[in-house]
């Protein structure tokens, strides 16, 4: 790994920065309804904590935290969580992705779907984004 | 002076996409392409966030006593088109990386040469 | 006006930035100054009013398309590109084009004039009913989840292709494919 730092100050600042980035990633995955934010952003902004963390501390921590395996079937789960919520809203009887007949009231239904597809979407970006991470950076040596 | 700012928005989302696009034609390496590339994305996702600003309006988030509201559609065509933009532009790089593993060169037009050579 | 005013210095902020990237050889500062450029745009969008646009573009922008360019630098071990080869066409085309583009944009509404038919169509009706018939206050979010589902699940697609398809060009599929075939027929 080309990329691990010896300087203190960054290796201080990143120390700091990161635990606080995947805290961030959580509040904006669940308070996207309320505020801007959203799976999108929240997938994005997990994986830079990650990869600070991996920065700092090298690879191999980094992927103790979250293996290549990890990753491969997180971004598999994501899109099969987004897809099922779908078909569990036609088991219900109503069409593809309709959250509304998720629960006894409409409203509640939208919010449960649409709390599952956005932590599906935040997951699939999460294992991408490390999966091309990890990839990227896989020089050859250990294969 | 309305009208000149707006002119000046359009012209230099024009000039950020053509600078993107000559970086494009004019370098042979293929990673600075990619660079090109992602400066012609972002002077798209600035067109399409200009056309949803309504004037006087709010961000969209509904809240008791504003009236107007930027357009939502455009954010979220942008929104999604950066994250799947940014998964392009990897495999991209990845397709780069395997390019220069094999023939140890990222320049587009000395890997013609090579191609030519084969043959 | 003040806004506008805002715009205007960050688009000038940012078209420098490109211009020093087109002149550059050295591909680390093409590759840091695309991301600064990108932290410019955000800006930009949260003057827009796009706030949920600004944080995507700040975090991928700025974040994670800089650390890929950075990685692939690492990995090719090329930090220079070879000067320009195609200046002079690259010059003409984008010169040609540029002007055919703003030509054709002179011809565009004003910004921000809320009575296009732009802003009176769906967009209307998703800040009208999206409260009483999704719920979140983000109007964004309620179109992104609920309206365009669908729309939403295909770009999830498209992203895990994309990882898919990083995995195939770089991954040793093929050793640990055939590792794990030759230790389940053992187990046959």
């Amino acid at each position: 790994m080309p990329f691990i730092t010896r300087n203190p100050i960054l290796r201080e600042t990143a120390h700091t920065l990161a635990p606080t980035t995947l805290l961030y990633a959580l509040y904006v995955q669940f308070h996207g309804d309320y505020g801007p934010g959203g799976g999108f952003q929240a997938g994005v902004i997990f994986s830079v904590g990650l990869i600070l963390y991996a920065l700092t501390y090298g690879l191999e921590r980094a992927q103790a935290v979250l293996s290549r395996r990890t990753a491969e079937v997180l971004s598999a789960f994501g899109v099969l969580l987004y897809a099922l919520t779908g078909v569990a809203a036609m088991l219900r009887g109503a069409a593809f992705l309709d959250y509304s007949a998720l629960a006894q009231q409409p409203l509640s239904g939208q919010h449960i779907g649409i709390m599952a597809i956005e932590l599906g979407v935040g997951v699939t970006i999460v294992g991408v984004v490390m999966l091309i991470f990890y990839l990227l950076t896989d020089t050859g040596e250990a294969g | 002076m309305e009208s000149l700012l707006q002119a000046y928005h359009h012209l230099a989302v024009v000039f950020l996409m053509m600078t993107g696009f000559y970086i494009m034609v004019a370098y042979d390496n293929l990673v600075k392409k990619l660079i090109g590339l992602n400066l012609v994305q972002v002077s798209v996702f600035i067109f399409f966030i200009l056309m949803g600003k309504v004037g006087g309006g709010s961000a969209p988030i509904l809240a008791p006593g504003i009236e107007a509201y930027a357009n939502p559609l455009p954010h979220v065509l942008i929104l999604t088109a950066i994250v799947v933009g940014i998964a392009a532009t990897a495999l991209g790089l990845a397709l780069a990386i395997r390019i220069s593993r094999a023939c140890g060169s990222l320049d587009d037009r000395l890997i013609a040469h090579l191609e030519r050579d084969e043959d | 006006m003040s806004g506008q005013l805002l715009g205007c210095a960050l688009l000038t902020l940012s078209a420098v930035a490109a211009v020093i990237i087109a002149r550059t050889d050295n591909l680390f500062s093409a590759a840091l100054l695309a991301g600064m450029s990108s932290l410019l745009v955000a800006a930009l969008f949260l003057s827009l009013d796009a706030p949920d646009v600004a944080f995507t573009e700040a975090a991928v922008g700025a974040g994670v398309s800089t650390i890929f360019f950075l990685t692939t630098i690492a990995a090719t071990g090329r930090q220079y590109a070879y000067a320009p080869s195609r200046r002079v066409p690259g010059l003409v085309l984008a010169a040609a084009t540029g002007w055919l583009l703003f030509y054709s944009m002179l011809d565009f509404p004003w910004l921000g004039d809320a009575s296009l038919a732009l802003h009176d169509h769906v967009a209307r009706y998703y800040i009208e009913h999206s409260a009483a018939e999704v719920g979140p206050p983000n109007v964004v979010t309620s179109v992104l989840a609920s309206y365009r589902g669908l729309d939403t699940l295909g770009e999830v697609c498209v992203i895990f292709a994309a990882g898919v398809g990083v995995m195939i060009v770089l991954g040793r599929f093929g050793h640990s494919g055939r590792a794990g075939q030759s230790s389940r027929r053992g187990e046959e």
